[in-house]
């Protein structure tokens, strides 16, 4: 009969829409299951058995993201020393499939090639959020980072992503990446033990503390005093540690409560860190603000003059 | 392609006297002067109904290639009744005369895909009726699949490239572009005196009421898109109208042209991986599954997946069909003007695969999932449990949702039955794929007709539907999401464990000198990967079948006869994705 096929699709629609209410109401003070509160927001992992519409009230509240979510890459440098894991080897430069990888590897004063980057650059531009430079590393050095939140007003060199901007601690990489850096302590843990009973020389001192440093919850000092005593520790790395101040905050991908390292905030690009002495134009973020609002308030005048008010 | 095809081929090498001038197992050479009465009898006394892939390869520099056969015409033919290997026809040309005899009139499917070689190598196809440039614009200089034929923004001829590493100093992509945009322009070229060719007229069919007496129309040409809701992206139709009646179309692309397969040869074999999820990017499971394939056989026993893998991957693609096809009703709705709310509850359930997709690849459309030899992650207890609830619990009863809620719509019915008719001589013809040509009742399916990683193992019905028009087309997607659940039902049941990858994972790929194809049936369709190996790191040549360009082949005969809205519909049935289509 004509119409019983439109009268069968409202029924449908309207199931929904009470549905949606009920999935509402029923999980009180919640609507979704597994909600971890944090205190950038929400972040919900879409139930199965929903039967209504699912809405993400973004950004108050935000999805959960997997261990495995891939975005842009990030380097690892040791908490404790804040020493570089990159030894500028190049395998993830000539596995980047749209070659966005910049990579200057460091010198000593004769010229010398040393296993560490002077500098190091990608093009977040461009970077295809693959994951090859962080699966052919052999270093556990670049890993990807869930912040996904990079949006700027300009491209150069706003998404060119320098050394000091993509650097962050083993422990921030830790939190992100639980299963995963398990799995990588236990299979170093297991090389470091067979060394050893090859009767191989003793490890030097400080590295073998490492492992006992790793988790960030055990070193209750501000990591602000621990990285200056840094360099003296190991004078391989002068510049480096100097850079990785960064603003805390704005991360909310699942990291602990009671994570107390450093989160990084990419999504802004931080002002050129001297020590690097990249970002080659020198324009800063804070200058662009300071220009566009510049540029603003002589419009404002100039209307102003001209007898129009403007509203902006 | 195994040998199985050299002794298949020895049967119909004497069939033309003197038409084929060598077989080997990658295929027969074939005299370019015989071609057309070979095809021929291939296409009637041998069974080779349907033109798959059609492409070129320009061999300069390649061993043991001189300027005398310098390009290379490559047909894959298949039959549709018998499935199994089919043939593979080469025609080597010169380079100063690389011209060869169209195939159209015998397989009219040829059409885009010889423009398509025509455009990109510059091959001229004699007899055809509509050779020109498809993808790019008609003052484009050179062709540029050609060897030597360089970008503007060029850098080195293979990746990795030398200024990367170790010093790389980074450079603002478009400071590295001498002319600061990537055109490049023939010298003594000036755009102020350039004459465009006049924008082609498509043929006209003159409809068969045009000498009765009926009230006066006006025919008009309309431009259809780029930028119209109703093409799925940027995708144009020119359409030629009688009052509201379509009498003739001709589908104009390239407006998502960046030439894919360059960027796949200058790329390492592994880079590719990530490039193919950005062709279909609603199928990039199903992308990444036909890449790896082509390539695993020229990789020996390295490309050969462990159990847990290639079941994996079976999982993996079987979810991409069901979110390609939750997606593609949900949009056929949209044409329609039931605007969202279907496509809405539609991509509900895409949204939990997409989430799975997320959870085990990193990535929810992006997944590039699959390597050489296996999968890069494996999945978890926790999705394994989700995947479950997913396929056992949800999808069927949101599938049977669907299925009240729009099957039966009067709505749906009176836009979609009888609409973009297409007989199954025509589809075959056509070189139609997927549910194009499956409804329009040939049950064609690469999953059963040449099985392909572990789908032997599967109990699963190839869904057809013989009423040829879009609601047909529209029935077969939802069946085969239901054929899709069955089929995930087994594999989770039987998933084994065990390792993911054959050996150790490494950035270096060898694979053997040599050529293969290699083809899934992704949801859209055939979905063939042709590529040729010189043994280095780079592929010598990359070539994709895209199932959404070549199903536009049957656009203009499925819209032809019927109104404007109707051909808008037609295209909604085809499913294309403007990654795919314009590569
Ligand atoms: S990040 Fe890893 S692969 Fe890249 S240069 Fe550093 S150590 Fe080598
Ligand atoms: S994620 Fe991929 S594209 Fe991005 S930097 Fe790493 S290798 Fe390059």
């Amino acid at each position: 009969m004509f119409g019983t096929g439109i009268l069968k699709g409202l029924g449908v629609t309207l199931r929904r829409a009470a549905g949606t209410f009920i999935d509402d109401f029923a999980r009180v003070p919640s609507r979704y299951t597994d909600v971890i509160e944090t205190a950038q927001g929400k972040l919900i992992r879409q139930p199965t058995d929903a039967k209504g519409l699912f809405t993400i009230q973004y950004p108050e509240e935000k999805r959960q993201m997997p261990e495995n979510f891939r975005y842009i890459p990030m380097l690892l440098y040791e908490e404790d020393t804040g020493e570089d894991r990159c030894t500028a080897c190049g395998i993830c430069a000539k596995v980047c499939p749209p070659q966005c990888i910049w990579i200057v590897r460091d010198q000593d004063e004769n010229g010398k090639p040393i296993t560490r980057p002077a500098a190091f650059y990608i093009d977040a531009s461009i970077c295809m959020s693959c994951s090859f430079c962080a699966e052919y590393c052999p270093f556990d050095a670049i890993k990807m980072n869930h912040d996904y939140e990079l949006a700027t007003y300009d491209r150069y060199p706003g998404l060119i992503l320098n050394k000091a901007e993509l650097s962050v601690p083993t422990s921030y990489y830790a939190a992100l990446y639980p299963s995963a850096w398990a799995e990588e302590e236990r299979i170093r843990a297991e090389k470091e033990a067979k060394k050893a009973a090859r009767g191989k020389k003793p490890e030097p001192a400080a590295p073998a503390a490492k492992p006992a440093a790793k988790p960030a919850a055990a070193q209750p000092e501000p990591k602000a005093a621990a990285k200056p005593a840094a360099p003296a520790a190991a004078p391989a790395a002068p510049a480096a540690p100097a850079a990785k101040a960064k603003a805390k905050g704005g991360h909310w991908s699942p990291i602990p409560a009671d994570y107390s390292g450093e989160v990084i905030k990419s999504a802004l690009p931080l002002p050129p860190v001297p020590a690097e002495g990249v970002s080659a134009s020198g324009i800063s973020w804070s200058r662009i603000m300071a220009l566009r609002e510049k540029q603003l308030a002589s419009y404002r005048e100039r209307r102003k003059a001209e007898g129009k008010e403007v509203k902006l | 392609m195994t040998d199985a095809v050299a002794e298949q081929s020895l049967p119909f090498a004497n069939a033309v006297p003197g038409a084929v001038l060598a077989a080997d197992a990658a295929g027969m050479v074939v005299d370019r002067k015989k071609l057309i009465e070979f095809a021929l009898h291939l296409r009637n006394h041998a069974g080779f109904d349907y033109l798959s892939s059609l492409t070129a390869v320009d061999y300069l520099g390649f061993e043991g290639r001189t300027a005398a056969d310098r390009f290379e015409v490559v047909y894959h033919l298949f039959d549709t009744k018998k499935g199994g290997d089919g043939v593979v026809l080469k025609v080597r040309l010169p380079e100063n005369d690389p011209q060869a005899p169209s195939l159209v009139r015998v397989y009219p499917g040829a059409d885009l895909q010889e423009r398509e070689a025509y455009d990109l190598f510059g091959i001229t196809f004699t007899g055809h009726p509509r050779l020109r440039r498809i993808f790019l614009w008609d003052g484009f200089h050179g062709h540029p699949m050609r060897k030597d034929w360089k970008e503007a923004y060029y850098e080195e001829e293979h990746k990795p490239f030398g200024s990367r590493w170790p010093v790389g100093n980074h450079k603002w992509a478009e400071d590295r572009v001498p002319w600061g945009d990537n055109v490049s322009f023939p010298k003594g070229w000036d755009p102020a005196t350039f004459q465009p060719a006049p924008p082609p007229l498509p043929t006209i069919h003159e409809p068969p009421w045009a000498d009765e007496n009926h009230i006066a129309t006006e025919r008009i040409i309309i431009n259809m898109g780029p930028q119209h809701p109703s093409t799925h992206g940027v995708f144009r139709m020119i359409v030629a109208l009688d009052g509201e009646t379509v009498v003739g179309l001709e589908p104009e692309c390239g407006y998502l042209h960046r030439n894919h397969e360059k960027i796949g040869e200058r790329n390492t074999w592994l880079g590719n991986i990530p490039f193919t999820d950005r062709l279909d990017y609603l199928s990039s499971m199903s992308n990444n599954l036909g890449y790896v394939l082509a390539v695993e056989q020229l990789m020996g026993d390295k490309g050969k997946p462990p159990e847990r893998a290639e079941y994996l991957r079976v999982i993996m693609a079987e979810m991409t069909r069901i979110a390609n096809h939750t997606w593609a009703i949900g949009f056929l709705l949209n044409d329609l003007g039931a605007f969202f709310t279907p496509a809405l509850y539609n991509i509900e359930e895409r949204e939990l695969l997409l989430d799975l997709f997320e959870a085990a690849a990193g990535s929810r459309m992006m997944c590039n999932y699959m390597r050489f030899g296996g999968v890069v992650r494996d999945v978890d207890e926790d999705w394994l449990t989700r995947a479950r609830d997913i396929i056992f619990n949800r999808l069927e009863r949101k599938i049977d949702e669907f299925d009240t809620y729009l099957t039966g719509n009067e709505i749906l019915m009176a836009r979609c039955v009888g609409v973009g008719y297409l007989s199954a001589a025509d589809a075959i013809a056509l070189s139609a794929c997927g549910p194009q040509l499956r409804g329009s009742g040939v049950a064609y399916d690469l999953r059963r007709a040449r099985p392909y990683s572990i789908y032997d193992r599967f109990k699963f019905d190839v869904i057809s539907d013989d009423g040829c028009d879009v609601y047909a087309r529209y029935k077969v997607r939802l069946g085969e999401i239901r054929e899709s659940i069955k089929i995930l039902k087994q594999a989770l049941d039987d998933l084994p464990g065990g390792p993911i990858f054959n050996g150790k994972p490494g950035y270096v790929t060898r694979v053997e000198k040599g050529e293969a194809y290699g083809a899934v049936e992704g949801p859209k369709g055939e979905l063939g990967f042709y590529v040729v190996s010189d043994g280095s790191d780079n592929p010598w040549r990359y070539h994709v079948r895209a199932p959404s360009y070549i199903n536009l082949n049957t656009l203009g005969p499925m819209s032809i006869g019927y109104k404007i809205a109707d051909a808008i519909v037609a295209l909604g049935g085809i499913d294309i994705v403007l990654g795919e289509t314009d590569r």
